[in-house]
């Protein structure tokens, strides 16, 4: 009946990946933010402490007899020790000569800091950091710059840092998860609010055409206000056709009566047989089509009341009996017996009117179709579910058309002698869906039909 | 060009051979198989043991066993890494200064406690403190010395009995004595008045710990000042004649160490041997006469000379400069 819808994307799918592709950027950025951090703090204590033995080793640097000493304590070197056993280089020199120590430490003659400065350089082919500093000795009768140069390989840093940046990269690890879980949670519960609508409007029955009066989150006003203007627009217009029909039944009713009446007294007078003829079958053509307006005007009221369904109990048998005792002088017309068969009350809640309508049209319709002199029966009973069963003693539904009869306008090949619309069980059927029942027809084994309206 | 190289190759072939080792010996079978070269400050007889157990579980397996003093064997190798495979020396400093160069080979597979080895490529494997040896027919009747203090005062108490009969390591030419020497100096003061008397008392030097207990063995000296005690108690056959003293003040105990070199043709076979070594003197060195290596809690509380980068000051030249002129001071007094 309708396409089926074109999809393009999921808007959960794509909020839950724009969340947990913020959450990855992030835990990634503080990952190296915290890393780099910790790097430069680790740095830095290695830098003190290459820092400190220049110092210490500096400071014993004396001219002795014109010479320069340095006799450094043995903790300038042993406050270097590192768990992972890092190698340790120094060199001494006095101004450009290398005094003691590695030579491949080179000196930087631009510069002679006081204060130690630190560098990351290679020696010997490892990567090592060094610290150097310099200092002047004033001797009798000279003046000399002596420099001191530290390096460490730096195997414990790295260490620290690989442990850190496991530890670092676990929490990392852990904020996404969080933060994955929260960005599922935050999508499928803001996605909660439209499957809640989709809900909703699919529990609806197919003539429910009110307004949703839940309330809604406020992005979601707008599509809901415009469905609701939509469903209003549906309703009228329905609504609009239905009151069209209903109106014009009865403004075809009214004036047809006339005719009818008109026709009767001209039967009266008129004396020859071919004209009476006309006349009867001009009559018989007024019948069929007051009767199609009549049902028709029907059929509007039930599917309006049907859209509007107000329910009340009421006793299914108090119902029918009085249904039965209102046909009873048609059904002596054609002396037919009606029975009702209704020990206890059935008690149901819905539109007595309806239900009333839809009961009348199946017996309306076993008096027409049901041979003179017979019995119909009607029986009403709350086992399996309350029901009301019209059984007569007729030729029964053509098989052939059995599964269309209660359709619009559709009349079984049995009715060609009888007045009727088409519309009798259409409005049985209307009535028993709108009260959530069904509407069964079948022909009993031994002849005759079997309507059952059930609830 | 190939005849260069084949020169080239066969000189420095006939330089190690031309070397003059205190001791070269060839252990397990002559085979095509190049030996595994150990460089060592040890004496044979010592390692003897640790080298034929490891052949006897390593067949077709040979060692060259090539001795000389501590400080030739860091010149040696210095000179000619890739000659040799293992380097075995008691002077812990000159060893933690070829590891700290980049001379060792780390050898990762080993498990070893932490304080007695240095970057998983220099391993301890014997702990030996130095002591004060005596002469037991020089302190006849006289009460022997616990501490270099006693030591001291038995020297000032009667000079002439000593005088020209003590001996000790001349530090300039022994790796070791210089290690023992500059310890003694880190460890206390008392180091430097010891020298001060021995000084005055005309004090014999000696280049090895072998002459020195020779000598006093003979009676040629009473007292021999920071030898190592393994030595002395290792000669059975003078043990009735010595005394050794382990000093009570604060004895320094020294670890021999092995390491593979940098730049050895037979890696496996030679972390297999220290493997070997240092599994053997860990479990007690059982059969062997190098003193094992003990527990860490066993440790506790004695002055080991730690494998740390400090053990290199003393060898830096200003430091040497220094150390040597006092102790030269001290030690050298015209009589
Ligand atoms: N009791 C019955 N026995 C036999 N056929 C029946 C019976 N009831 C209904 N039918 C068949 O079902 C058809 C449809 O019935 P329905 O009541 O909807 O229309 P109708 O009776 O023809 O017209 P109307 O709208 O005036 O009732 C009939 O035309 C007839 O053929
Ligand atoms: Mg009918």
């Amino acid at each position: 009946m309708s396409d089926p819808l074109r999809v393009s994307g999921s808007l959960r799918n794509r909020l839950a990946l724009i969340l947990i592709g913020g959450a990855a950027i992030l835990a990634l950025f503080l990952v190296l933010l915290v890393r780099s951090y910790a790097a430069q703090i680790a740095q830095q204590g290695q830098d003190q402490v290459l820092g400190a033995s220049v110092t210490s080793i500096l400071d014993t640097a004396i001219i002795q007899d014109g010479q320069v000493e340095v006799d450094f304590p043995y903790s300038a070197l042993s406050m270097l020790s590192t768990p992972s056993d890092d190698r340790v280089f120094h060199a001494i020199y006095q101004d450009d000569t290398l005094l003691s120590g590695y030579a491949s430490l080179t000196r930087d003659a631009t510069r002679a800091p006081a204060l130690p400065a630190y560098a990351t350089a290679e020696i010997m082919g490892t990567a090592v950091r060094r610290a150097s500093a310099s200092r002047t000795l004033i001797g009798a009768d000279q003046r000399t710059t002596i420099t001191v140069i530290v390096a460490q390989t730096q195997d414990a840093l790295s260490g620290t840092l690989n442990r850190i940046s496991r530890t670092v990269a676990g929490f990392g690890i852990g904020f996404f998860l969080l933060a994955t879980a929260l960005a599922l949670w935050a999508s499928s519960s803001t996605i909660g609010q439209l499957q809640r609508l989709t809900q909703s409007v699919t529990k609806r029955g197919p003539q429910d055409l009110r307004p949703f009066d839940k309330p809604v989150p406020t992005e979601m006003v707008p599509l809901v206000s415009s469905l609701n203007t939509l469903m209003g627009r549906l309703d009228q217009s329905l609504n609009r056709s239905e009151d069209f029909i209903a109106e014009a039944a009865h403004r075809v009713r009214t004036p047809l009566a006339t005719v009818r009446s008109h026709a009767e007294a001209m039967l009266q007078r008129v004396g020859r047989e071919e004209n009476r003829a006309t006349v009867r079958s001009m009559m018989r053509a007024i019948d069929e089509s007051s009767r199609a307006a009549g049902q028709l005007l029907d059929h509007a009221m039930i599917t309006f009341r049907a859209d509007h369904l107000e329910r009340d109990t009421f006793d299914l048998v108090e119902l029918v009996q009085d249904l039965v005792v209102r046909l009873t002088p048609v059904a002596e017309l054609k002396d037919v017996t009606v029975r009702l068969d209704g020990p206890e009350p059935v008690v149901i809640s819905g539109d007595a009117i309806l239900v009333q309508n839809a009961v009348r049209n199946i017996l309306d319709n076993a008096l027409k179709y049901a041979p003179g002199d017979s019995l119909v029966l009607v029986r009403v009973t709350n086992t399996p579910t309350p029901q009301v069963v019209v059984v007569d003693e007729g030729q029964g539904f053509p098989h052939a058309q059995i599964d269309t009869l209660a359709d619009r306008f559709t009349r079984g090949d049995n009715a060609a002698g009888t007045i009727g619309s088409g519309l009798g069980l259409t409005i049985a059927q209307d009535v028993a869906e709108a009260h959530g029942g069904i509407l069964d027809l079948s022909n009993r084994p031994e002849g005759g039909a079997c309507v059952t309206l059930s609830f | 060009m190939r005849y260069i190289i084949v020169l080239i190759v066969w000189a420095v072939g006939f330089a190690a051979q031309a070397q003059d080792w205190e001791d070269q010996q060839r252990f397990g079978p002559q085979t095509d198989q190049p030996p595994l070269r150990v460089l060592s400050s040890t004496d044979t007889d010592l390692f003897a043991p640790v080298v034929d157990s490891f052949l006897a579980a390593s067949p077709g397996v040979s060692i060259e066993y090539l001795v000389t003093s501590t400080a030739s064997l860091d010149r040696i190798f210095r000179a000619a890494p890739d000659q040799y495979d293992v380097v075995i020396s008691s002077a812990m400093d000159l060893q933690l200064k070829l590891a700290n160069d980049g001379f060792a080979r780390r050898l990762d597979g080993l498990d070893h406690p932490d304080w007695a080895e240095w970057r998983n490529s220099l391993f301890a494997f014997t702990q030996e403190p130095a002591a004060i040896v005596v002469n037991r027919a020089a302190f006849e009747g006289a009460a022997i010395p616990q501490t270099r203090q006693d030591l001291i005062e038995t020297l000032r108490a009667d000079p002439d009995r000593f005088r020209g009969r003590l001996g000790t390591y001349d530090v300039r030419q022994s790796g070791l004595g210089y290690l023992f020497a500059t310890q003694d100096a880190r460890a206390s003061e008392t180091y430097w008045r010891l020298m001060e008397v021995m000084g005055g008392l005309q004090t014999r030097l000696y280049c090895c710990s072998g002459d020195m207990i020779d000598d006093l063995a003979d009676g040629s000296i009473a007292v021999a000042y920071n030898v190592l005690g393994s030595y002395a108690v290792a000669r059975d056959d003078i043990s009735d004649r010595i005394h050794v003293i382990l000093p009570s003040d604060f004895p320094t105990t020294m670890m021999r160490t092995a390491l593979v070199s940098g730049s050895t043709t037979q890696p496996d076979l030679a972390e297999a041997f220290v493997a070997h070594l240092i599994s053997t003197q860990s479990q007690g060195g059982e059969n062997t006469p190098l003193p094992p290596l003990k527990s860490g809690e066993e440790n506790a509380g004695k002055a080991i000379i730690t494998l740390e980068p400090a053990l290199m000051t003393y060898l830096d030249a200003q430091k040497r400069r220094v150390f040597l002129r006092e102790w030269e001071n001290a030690m050298i007094q015209s009589p």
